[in-house]
C-alpha cells in the first residue's frame, strides 16, 4: 500500500489545475479514491450512519458479481465444448471461457470509465463509482459471442444518453447496464437472440437456442430442475446459475448494500404472474410456455438475475418504502407477463425493469401523496 | 402609404431569415413539427421532398395569409389559415404525385399532414397575421431552412448508421460488413429521431446560453 501511495504522490503536483497535465486530473482522483479513503471530511456538522463510502459498497455488489462472473466463465467454455461433443477438464472449459469473456469485461470497462472521465473532467467534477458496477454487470447479461465493437456501441450510447445527460452517477432514470442490453438488443437483433449467439463458436449441428427461445417455440424447455439450478445451460454469460445468483444476493443481502423488499417483491411478484398464466394453461394445450410451473419461471432465463442485481439497483428503483414493494411486485409481474404472452421476446426481464425504471418516480410520488393525506385527515381529526 | 421605405435586406430582415435557422430554430427551440421530424427521417430522399414541400407551403402560405391579414375575422381566422394551406399542400400532393410518384408513395400521408404541421400554423398565426407580405415570406422561408437542415441532419444519420445508404445509394462499403459490421436496427426506430434531435438540441443549447431555460 506504502507503494501505491508513494506512486500517487509523486503524480499528484503534476495534475493539478494549472498544470501539465491537468487534463488527467480526474483519471488521478479517481485512482486515489479507488485505492485510498479519501480524507475530506465535512467542515460543518454532519450526519454519520455509515463508515463506509459510496466506492466501498459499489465494491461489495462488484464482489458479489463474482461467483456468477466465475460460473459464466465456466459455463462459456463448458458449452462450447459440449456443442463440440468434446469432454474436457474443468479448468479447460474455464480458461476458454475466460479468454472470451475477458476482452468484454475490459471494452466495457475502458468505454464507459473512458466517456465517465471525460465528462467528469469537463464538468470539472470528481470521477463517480457508479460504472465499477455497471462495468461489471454489462459482460454478465449479453451473450458470449457479443461483437466487441458492438459492447462498446452500445456502452457508449448507454452511458452518454442513460446517465450523463441526466447529471451522472445517482442522477439517472434508467439503469445503464440494462439500458446497455437494451440497445444491443433493439440495434443488433441477430446479435442478440436466436440459436446462434448463446455459445462461442459452437458447431452447427447443437442447438444452441436458450430454453427460454425453446419454450417461446412451443417446444419444453429440454432441461432438468438441476440444470436449472446449476445453471450449465445455454443464456446470457452471468444469468444461468441460480446457485451462484444465491451466493451473490447472500453476500448484498448480509451486507445491507441490496434491498431486500425489492428482491423479495420481485420474485413474488414473478411467481403471481406465473401462477395466473398456469391456472389458464389447461385452456391453451398449445403453448407450452404457460404450462411451465411458477417456481420453474424463477429459475430459467434472466429472472433472477434480474431479481438480484438490476432491481436492487438503489438509484433506479423506488425509494419510498411502499413504492419498493409496488415497484419490485410490479416488475416481476411484468416480466413473466412479457416472457410468456409476446412471442417476439422470450425474456421479458430487461423490458420490465426498465420500464418500472421509468415509473418508480411516479410510484414514489402517490406514495409520498398517500401519506400525505393520511396524515393530513389524522391531524384534522385531533383538531 | 409607406412613409420610410425599408430596404429589402435591412439587417432586421435578414434576422428573419437567418435567427430560424440557429437560434430560433422551430424544431430545436420552438419545439414544432416534430411529429414529422420523426416520421419522415428514416431515409435522406423523403427528408428532403418533406422538407422543401413544407419550404414551399410555408413560404407561400405565409405571404397569402399577410395579404388578407387586414380582411380576416379574428374569429374565424384559424378556419381562413387552415383553407389556405390546405390549398397549397393538394397542390403540393398533386406536383409530387406527378413528378416524384415514389418518394410520394413513401410519404404517403404525411404530404397530407403538412397541414397539421405545427410550424406552418405557429407562423401564421404568430407572424404572418401581423406582417407584411416581404418579411412574411423571409420568415416562411427562415423557418423553412430551419426544419429543413434538422430534418436533413436526422435523415443523414439514420440512413447511414441505419441501412448503410444514403439516397439509396450504398456507402458503406461491402467489406466493412464482411469483417462483421452490422447495420444498427435501433437507428431506424422513431425513438432514435427523438435522440438525434435531443443530441442537436444539447449541442446548440452547450454553445449558446441564451437558449438554456430554467
Amino acid at each position: 500500500m506504502k507503494f501505491i501511495r508513494n506512486i500517487l504522490d509523486t503524480i499528484k503536483p503534476h495534475v493539478q489545475k494549472g498544470e501539465k497535465f491537468q487534463a488527467f486530473h480526474s483519471m488521478y482522483d479517481a485512482a486515489d479514491t479507488l485505492f485510498f479513503t479519501p480524507d475530506i471530511v465535512t467542515t460543518s456538522g454532519s450526519h454519520i450512519r455509515d463508515g463506509v463510502d459510496m466506492k466501498r459498497s459499489m465494491f461489495i455488489v462488484v464482489i458479489a458479481m463474482i461467483p456468477a462472473l466465475l460460473f459464466g466463465m465456466w459455463n462459456s467454455g463448458n458449452m462450447h465444448y459440449t456443442s463440440m461433443g468434446e469432454t474436457v477438464t474443468m479448468m479447460e472449459a474455464f480458461m476458454y471461457g475466460f479468454w472470451q469473456v475477458l476482452p468484454i469485461i475490459i471494452v466495457s470497462y475502458v468505454v464507459g470509465l473512458g466517456i465517465e472521465i471525460m465528462f467528469a473532467q469537463g464538468r470539472g467534477h470528481e470521477v463517480n463509482e457508479g460504472f465499477f458496477v455497471s462495468g461489471m454487470l454489462i459482460p454478465l447479461i449479453v451473450p458470449v459471442s457479443t461483437p466487441l465493437w458492438m459492447v462498446a456501441v452500445a456502452v457508449a450510447f448507454a452511458v452518454v444518453f442513460g446517465k450523463e445527460v441526466f447529471g451522472g452517477t445517482g442522477m439517472n432514470i434508467v439503469n445503464p447496464a440494462l439500458l446497455t442490453r437494451a440497445v444491443l438488443f433493439f440495434a443488433y437483433p441477430s446479435a442478440m437472440s436466436g440459436d446462434k449467439v448463446w455459445i462461442a463458436e459452437k458447431a452447427d449441428a447443437f442447438s444452441g437456442a436458450t430454453p427460454l427461445a425453446e419454450l417461446t417455440a412451443g417446444s419444453e424447455a429440454g432441461i432438468s430442475h438441476l440444470e436449472m439450478i446449476v445453471g450449465n445451460y445455454a443464456g446470457s454469460i452471468g444469468e444461468t446459475s441460480i446457485i451462484a445468483l444465491a451466493i451473490g444476493a447472500f453476500i448484498l443481502l448480509v451486507t445491507g448494500v441490496g434491498n431486500w423488499k425489492l428482491m423479495f417483491s420481485f420474485f413474488i411478484g414473478g411467481l403471481v404472474m406465473g401462477g395466473i398464466l398456469h391456472g389458464i394453461a389447461d385452456s391453451f394445450p398449445d403453448n407450452t410456455y404457460l404450462q411451465l410451473c411458477p417456481w420453474e419461471h424463477l429459475l430459467i432465463g434472466g429472472f433472477a438475475f434480474g431479481g438480484v442485481f438490476m432491481i436492487t439497483d438503489p438509484v433506479t428503483a423506488a425509494q419510498t418504502e411502499t413504492g419498493k414493494w409496488i415497484y419490485g411486485f410490479l416488475a416481476g409481474f411484468i416480466a413473466i407477463l412479457v416472457r410468456v404472452l409476446n412471442p417476439a421476446y422470450p425474456e421479458g426481464v430487461m423490458l420490465a425493469i426498465l420500464f418500472m425504471n421509468v415509473f418508480a418516480p411516479t410510484i414514489d410520488f402517490y406514495v409520498v401523496e398517500s401519506n400525505v393525506k393520511k396524515r393530513l385527515k389524522r391531524a384534522k381529526l385531533s383538531a | 402609404m409607406a412613409e420610410e421605405k425599408e430596404p429589402m435586406f435591412s439587417p432586421k430582415n435578414i434576422k428573419l431569415l437567418t435567427n430560424p435557422i440557429n437560434v430560433d430554430n422551430p424544431i430545436t427551440k420552438q419545439v414544432l413539427g416534430i411529429c414529422s421530424a420523426l416520421a419522415v427521417t428514416v431515409k435522406l430522399e423523403p427528408a428532403i421532398v418533406m422538407s422543401l414541400s413544407v419550404l414551399v407551403v410555408l413560404s407561400f402560405g405565409n405571404v397569402i395569409i399577410s395579404f388578407m391579414r387586414n380582411g380576416i375575422p379574428s374569429r374565424i381566422r384559424i378556419i381562413v389559415q387552415l383553407v389556405v394551406i390546405a390549398a397549397l399542400v393538394i397542390l403540393v400532393d398533386q406536383v409530387l404525385k406527378a413528378y416524384a410518384y415514389n418518394v410520394s408513395k413513401q410519404l404517403s400521408v404525411f404530404v397530407g399532414l403538412i397541414i397539421t404541421n405545427c410550424i406552418i400554423m405557429g407562423r401564421f398565426e404568430a407572424f404572418a397575421m401581423t406582417n407584411k407580405p416581404w418579411p412574411a415570406f423571409l420568415d416562411g422561408l427562415g423557418n423553412a431552412f430551419g426544419y429543413a437542415w434538422i430534418l436533413v441532419a436526422v435523415a443523414f444519420f439514420r440512413e447511414l448508421f441505419g441501412t448503410g445508404s444514403l439516397m439509396g445509394l450504398q456507402i458503406i462499403p461491402d467489406s466493412f460488413y464482411e469483417i462483421g459490421y452490422v447495420n444498427n436496427g435501433l437507428v431506424l426506430l422513431p425513438p432514435m429521431a427523438l435522440f438525434a434531435v435531443a443530441t442537436i438540441i444539447w449541442v446548440q443549447r452547450s454553445r449558446n446560453k441564451d437558449l438554456v431555460e430554467d
